[in-house]
């Protein structure tokens, strides 16, 4: 089994994970109230998915 | 190897699975959309249209066959009674699955499946909807209206002459035509 012989440095450490970043989930403005949404989803706050009212928007939330 | 095989298990033993799909397709009949997970809500639409198709046609033997399915009593009442004849003949495709965004603690993706004849705000919008996407069409064949313009901004005179020239060269092709004929 692996085995570490030495000790990483902080340096080490740190260097490893300059490529570990976030990425961002790409939005979509909601047509009729421009709130961003991910895309395929129901507007979260207008209750409305490809322009047509799903719900009213109590039932959403 | 997992090669062909199309069920979601759902992490769950044959019994639990299937308990859990007659509990969802019995509240879904009654409640006509429930909130739940996209894994779950696909699974069930497999679960509940072959049923609802079986509820179109109503006699005891498949009233017992759904039954034997649901295991309660209300759901399969509510789904002869009421569910049936509003589906009338639509072939298949009974659910709709919308999904809504994901749940807090596991993140998961969530949907709302609900049965389509029972959502009135989404089909009385549906109409309003392709209004405007005609509308918005419309901008884009926006080149004809501005032709239109084009023939109205050039002088009356090239018009008119244009038309003697059509009305010209039709008179001529009929003379033409009219001694072939013959």
């Amino acid at each position: 089994m692996p085995h570490p012989k030495r000790r990483h440095s902080k340096q080490r450490r740190d260097k490893r994970r300059t490529h570990d970043n976030a990425i961002m989930p790409t939005l979509m403005l909601c047509p009729n109230c421009g709130t961003p949404n991910l895309y395929h989803r129901i507007c979260s706050s207008c209750g409305q998915y490809r322009h047509k009212q799903v719900y009213e928007v109590a039932q959403t939330a | 190897m997992r090669h062909g095989k199309k069920n979601n298990h759902l992490s769950r033993t044959a019994s639990h699975r299937s308990a859990l799909l007659a509990n969802m397709a019995s509240s879904l009949i009654l409640h006509k959309k429930i909130a739940t997970t996209v894994a779950k809500a696909k699974e069930l639409r497999k679960y509940i249209e072959p049923l609802i198709t079986k509820a179109k046609t109503d006699s005891t033997h498949s009233r017992r066959t759904v039954f034997s399915y649901l295991k309660y009593k209300d759901p399969v009442i509510a789904l002869f009674g009421e569910v049936a004849p509003k589906v009338g003949d639509r072939p298949g495709g009974y659910t709709r699955i919308l999904k809504t965004g994901v749940r807090l603690g596991d993140n998961s993706d969530m949907c709302i499946i609900e049965l389509v004849d029972f959502n009135e705000i989404y089909t009385t919008s549906k109409k309003a909807a392709t209004t405007k996407t005609r509308r918005s069409r419309k901008g884009t064949g926006a080149t004809t209206t501005t032709t239109a313009k084009k023939v109205e901004t050039a002088p009356a005179a090239t018009t008119t002459d244009e038309v003697v020239d059509t009305t010209a060269e039709e008179v001529t092709d009929t003379t033409e035509t009219t001694p072939t004929e013959e």
